[in-house]
C-alpha cells in the first residue's frame, strides 16, 4: 500500500516535471520569435538610418554617458534577477521578494532615463515624425522599452503571487520563465547599446 | 466637439449608402440579430457558452475555426463574384455593377480573407482537431494558449466584417503597399481596419505555431520517434517552424505601417526619408514563407489520404521528411520573386529567380511520392483521393506555370498581369484549398462520428474542379493577351469580354460546387444514423487518431498508446492486436475558461477604438487586456479529473465494430 502511494507521488512529479519542461521549451520557442522580431527592427533600423532627411544624425545625437549609465543598471538588474533565482531555488522567499524588488526599481530606473532621453530629443526638436532614421531609432529602441515596461508588470504580479501562494511550483517556474524574459532583453540591449548608441556615435 | 472626443473619427455618414454595400451590411447586422434570438428562443445560450465559447478542448476549438473559415469562405466567394461579374460586364459603355472604389475595396476584402480567415482557419482548424490525436497525445502544449489563439483569430475576423457595416474596408489591395496605403493618399479608416483584423489575428496564428510546434517536439507519444511521426505531423512541423520565423516580421511591419499612419512615422513614406520598397520587401520576406505554411499541411494531409485509399505504406517516407525541411528553408530565398521589377539589379534577380526554380524540385520530389505510392495501390476512389487527384493535376500545371514565372525577364512581361493571378489562385485553390476539402471529408467522421455523403461530395467536386479550370485558364490567356490585374474596365476593342465571360460562368460553376457543399452537410447530418461510424476507423485507415472512437472521448485516449512503429495503428491492426482489459487511470484535462474569449474581446475593442482614433477607449482596452491576463494567470485550480472508473464507463460504452 504504502509502496504503491509513493510511486504515485513519483509520478505525480514527473508529470510536473514534464509539464515544466514543456513551458520552459515553449518559452524558448517564443523568445526566439521575439528575436526574430526584434531582428526586422535592427534590419530597419540599419536600412534606415542614413536618410535623415535634413534632421540630425546619429553621429553626436545621443549623450554616450548616459546611454552607458542605462547600460550598467539594467545588466545589474539582470544579475540581481540571477541572484533572486539562485535564492527560489533554496526556498529563501523574503531573499527572492527583495532580490526581485531590487531588479524592478533598477528596470524602473533604466525606463526613467529612456523616457527621459527620448523627452529631450522631442523638445530638441527631434521627435519621430522628423526623418525615417529617428522614426527608426524611437521604434527599435520604444520597442524593447515596451518589453521592459512589460516585464515591469509581469515583476509585479510575480511579487504578488509569490507573497500570496510563497514559493510553490507554479510560481518557482513563472520565476525562471521571467528570468529567461528579463535576461533576453538584456542580450537585446547590448545590440542596441553597440549598433545604435556605438557604432552610430562613430 | 464633445462628440468627437467620445466617439473618435465615428460618426453617422460611415455607415453604407449604395445598394450592394448596403446588402453586405444588412447581411452582418442581419447575423448579429438573428442568432442571438435564435439562441434565446432554443434556450441554448448555456450550451453555447459551457461546450463551446469558454471550451479548452482541442477538437472543440478546431471545430469553431472550421465554422468561422467556412463562413469566411462564403464571403471572400461573394467577392470572387462579384468580381468576376463585374470584369465580364464592365467594357465599353457600361461600367458594371461597381464603381471603382468599391471594386477595390472588394478586392483587397477578398484577399485578405481568403488568406487569413480561410486558409489558415481551416488549417489551424485541421490541425487543432487531428494532430493531438495523430502523435497521440490527449491534448496541445497549452490548452488555454490554444483558447486565445483561437478568439483572437475570431475577433479579426469580425473586425474586419464590422467594415462592412461602420465604415469601410481598405481599397490598397491585400498587401496594401504604400505609399498607397500611407495616410496621405488613403485618408479614410479602410487600412486601419486591415491593418488591426490583420494584426490581432496574426498575433493568435503566432501563438498557435509556438502552442503546435512545442506540443510536437514535446508530446508526442512514448515510442515516437521524429522518424516514426505521421507525414501530416511533419508537415505541420515545417508549417508551424515558418509560422514562428515568418509571422514576427509580419507583425512588425502591421505595426510599422500602423505608426506612420497613427504617429506620423516615416518608415514607408515618400518623404522624410520613407522607404516604400522596404515594405515590399518586408511584407514578401513573412508572405512567401506564408505561403507554404498554408501549403504544407495540405501536402501532409495528402500524405495521408494517398497512403489510405492505396492501402500502401508512403513512398519515400524520408524523401518527404527531407523535402519538407528543404521547402522550409528555401522559403525564405525566394521573397524577392514577388518585384523583380523593383529594380534590384540582374545579379539578385537571377540569385532569387534561380532559387525559385530550386524550390520546386522538393516540390516535385513529393509530387512523384505520391504518384509511386498510389502505382499497384488498390485505389479506392473516394471523395478525398478524388481531391488530391484534381489537385495533382492543377497543382503540377499551376507549378510549372510558376517556374515560367520565376525567369526574371518573362516575370517582367507577365508582372501584375492576369496571369499571375491565374498562376497563385491555382496554387492556392488547387493546392491550399483542395488539400484542405479533401482533409475535411477525410477525418469529418473523426470529428463528428458519421460519414458525409459521398455522392454529393462528388457532385461538389465535379464542380469545384470544372469551375476552377473554366475560371482560370481564361485567365492565363487574358494575361499573356495584356490583362493587367484589378482591372475594374477595359476597352471594348481589346475584345477580352468574351473570355471574362467564360471566367465568370466558372466562378457560377465553382458556387454550385460550394452549394453541393453545404447541401452535403445538411443531407449527411439530416440522415446520420445511416453514416454513423461505428468503428472509429471507417477507411481503413493508418495513423492513430482512428484507433479510438468516433468521435473520440474527451480525453482522445484512454490508455497512452506505445508506439514501435511509422503506421502504427495498421501494425496494431495487423499484429490483429486486441488489447487486453486494459487498466485505466484518472486523466486531467484543462478545465473551460472564459478568459480567452474575454481576451479577445478587449483586443477587438482596443483595434476597434485605435481604428476610429476613440482615444479614451484605447488604454481601457488595453489595461483590461493586461489585468485579464493577470487574472486568469493567477488562477491555480486549471484542471478537473476524470477518474478511472469514469474513463472504464465511457470506454465501454463505445461501440466496437472492429479489433482494437
Amino acid at each position: 500500500m504504502m509502496y504503491q502511494d509513493t510511486a504515485k507521488v513519483v509520478k505525480r512529479h514527473t508529470a510536473k516535471a514534464e509539464s515544466n519542461d514543456k513551458t520552459t521549451f515553449g518559452f524558448w520557442v517564443y523568445l526566439m520569435t521575439d528575436c526574430v522580431l526584434f531582428a526586422t527592427l535592427f534590419a530597419v533600423y540599419a536600412v534606415l538610418h542614413n536618410n535623415t532627411a535634413d534632421g540630425p544624425s546619429s553621429d553626436g545625437l545621443f549623450s554616450l554617458p548616459l546611454v552607458l549609465t542605462e547600460t550598467i543598471i539594467l545588466l545589474t538588474s539582470s544579475f540581481v534577477c540571477g541572484l533572486a533565482i539562485l535564492a527560489a531555488r533554496q526556498g529563501r522567499k523574503k531573499a527572492v521578494m527583495s532580490f526581485l524588488i531590487i531588479t524592478g526599481l533598477l528596470g524602473l530606473a533604466f525606463l526613467g532615463i529612456e523616457l527621459t532621453e527620448f523627452r529631450d530629443l522631442i523638445h530638441e526638436g527631434h521627435s519621430w515624425r522628423q526623418s525615417a532614421f529617428l522614426s527608426s531609432f524611437f521604434t527599435l529602441v520604444g520597442t524593447h522599452g515596451l518589453h521592459i515596461a512589460s516585464g515591469l508588470i509581469w515583476l509585479v504580479t510575480l511579487l504578488w503571487q509569490i507573497s500570496k501562494q510563497g514559493l510553490s511550483g507554479s510560481s518557482l517556474k513563472r520565476l525562471t520563465l521571467f528570468g529567461m524574459f528579463w535576461h533576453f532583453l538584456d542580450v537585446v540591449w547590448i545590440f542596441i547599446f553597440t549598433i545604435v548608441y556605438m557604432i552610430g556615435s562613430l | 466637439m464633445l462628440l468627437a472626443n467620445v466617439l473618435g473619427k465615428l460618426n453617422a455618414d460611415q455607415f453604407p449608402h449604395d445598394p450592394i454595400a448596403a446588402g453586405g451590411a444588412l447581411t452582418v447586422v442581419g447575423a448579429m440579430i438573428v442568432i442571438p434570438v435564435l439562441l434565446t428562443y432554443f434556450k441554448r445560450w448555456g450550451w453555447l457558452w459551457n461546450n463551446w465559447l469558454t471550451s479548452l478542448d482541442h477538437k472543440k476549438i478546431g471545430i469553431m475555426y472550421l465554422l468561422v473559415s467556412g463562413i469566411m469562405l462564403l464571403r471572400g466567394v461573394a467577392d470572387a463574384l462579384m468580381m468576376r461579374t463585374q470584369q465580364a460586364v464592365s467594357t465599353g459603355a457600361n461600367s458594371g455593377i461597381l464603381d471603382a472604389e468599391h471594386f477595390q475595396q472588394v478586392f483587397s476584402a477578398h484577399g485578405s480573407i481568403m488568406i487569413f480567415f480561410v486558409g489558415m482557419g481551416f488549417m489551424f482548424g485541421i490541425i487543432n482537431v487531428i494532430l493531438p490525436q495523430q502523435i497521440g497525445s490527449r491534448d496541445v502544449a497549452f490548452p488555454f494558449l490554444n483558447s486565445v489563439s483561437f478568439w483572437l483569430f475570431a475577433a479579426g475576423a469580425i473586425l474586419m466584417n464590422v467594415s462592412l457595416v461602420v465604415g469601410e474596408f481598405s481599397s490598397a489591395g491585400w498587401l496594401a503597399y504604400p505609399p498607397l496605403s500611407e495616410l496621405k493618399f488613403s485618408p479614410g479608416v479602410g487600412v486601419d481596419y486591415w491593418i488591426w483584423s490583420l494584426q490581432i489575428a496574426g498575433v493568435g496564428s503566432l501563438l498557435s505555431g509556438i502552442n503546435f510546434f512545442t506540443t510536437i517536439i514535446k508530446m508526442r507519444a512514448a515510442g515516437m520517434t521524429l522518424m516514426k511521426m505521421p507525414m501530416f505531423a511533419w508537415s505541420v512541423l515545417g508549417s508551424m517552424a515558418l509560422v514562428i520565423t515568418a509571422f514576427p516580421i509580419l507583425t512588425v511591419t502591421l505595426a510599422l505601417l500602423a505608426l506612420d499612419r497613427s504617429l506620423g512615422m516615416h518608415f514607408f513614406t515618400t518623404d522624410g526619408g520613407g522607404n516604400a520598397m522596404m515594405y515590399i520587401n518586408l511584407i514578401w520576406a513573412w508572405g512567401h514563407p506564408e505561403v507554404y505554411i498554408l501549403i504544407l499541411p495540405a501536402f501532409g494531409i495528402f500524405s495521408e489520404i494517398v497512403a489510405t485509399f492505396s492501402r500502401k505504406r508512403l513512398f519515400g517516407y524520408t524523401s518527404m521528411v527531407w523535402a519538407i525541411g528543404a521547402i522550409v528553408f528555401l522559403s525564405f530565398t525566394v521573397w524577392l520573386h514577388h518585384f523583380f521589377t523593383m529594380g534590384a539589379g540582374a545579379d539578385v534577380n537571377s540569385f532569387f529567380g534561380i532559387m525559385t526554380m530550386v524550390i520546386s524540385i522538393p516540390t516535385g520530389v513529393k509530387i512523384f511520392n505520391w504518384l509511386f505510392t498510389m502505382y499497384r495501390g488498390r485505389i479506392r476512389l473516394a471523395t478525398p483521393m478524388l481531391w488530391f487527384l484534381g489537385f495533382v493535376v492543377t497543382f503540377t500545371i499551376g507549378g510549372v506555370f510558376g517556374v515560367l514565372l520565376s525567369v526574371p525577364p518573362a516575370d517582367f512581361q507577365l508582372h501584375n498581369s492576369l496571369f499571375l493571378v491565374a498562376h497563385f489562385h491555382t496554387m492556392i485553390i488547387g493546392g491550399v484549398l483542395f488539400g484542405y476539402f479533401a482533409g475535411l471529408t477525410y477525418w469529418f467522421p473523426k470529428i463528428f462520428g458519421f460519414k458525409l455523403n459521398e455522392r454529393l461530395g462528388k457532385y461538389a467536386f465535379w464542380f469545384w474542379l470544372s469551375g476552377f479550370v473554366l475560371a482560370f485558364v481564361p485567365l492565363y490567356i487574358l494575361g499573356l493577351m495584356g490583362a493587367t490585374r484589378r482591372l475594374n474596365h477595359y476597352d471594348a476593342s481589346l475584345g477580352w469580354q468574351g473570355l471574362f465571360i467564360v471566367a465568370a460562368v466558372g466562378v457560377v460553376l465553382v458556387c454550385i460546387g460550394i452549394f453541393f457543399q453545404v447541401l452535403q452537410l445538411v443531407v449527411s447530418f439530416l440522415l446520420r444514423k445511416n453514416h454513423t461510424d461505428m468503428t472509429g476507423d471507417p477507411w481503413n485507415a493508418r495513423t492513430l487518431e482512428w484507433s479510438t472512437a468516433s468521435p473520440s472521448p474527451v480525453y482522445n485516449f484512454a490508455v497512452l498508446p506505445t508506439v514501435r512503429d511509422r503506421d502504427e495503428f495498421w501494425e496494431m491492426k495487423q499484429r490483429k492486436e486486441s488489447l487486453k482489459q486494459p487498466k485505466y487511470e484518472a486523466i486531467e484535462l484543462p478545465k473551460n475558461s472564459p478568459f480567452g474569449l474575454y481576451i479577445a474581446i478587449a483586443a477587438g475593442v482596443f483595434g476597434f477604438a485605435v481604428i476610429w482614433q476613440i482615444v479614451w477607449l484605447i488604454p481601457i482596452a488595453l489595461l483590461a487586456v493586461i489585468a485579464l491576463i493577470i487574472v486568469r494567470s493567477s488562477d491555480t485550480d486549471t484542471e478537473y479529473r476524470i477518474s478511472a472508473a469514469q474513463v472504464a464507463a465511457i470506454e465501454a460504452a463505445r461501440p466496437r465494430g472492429q479489433v482494437v
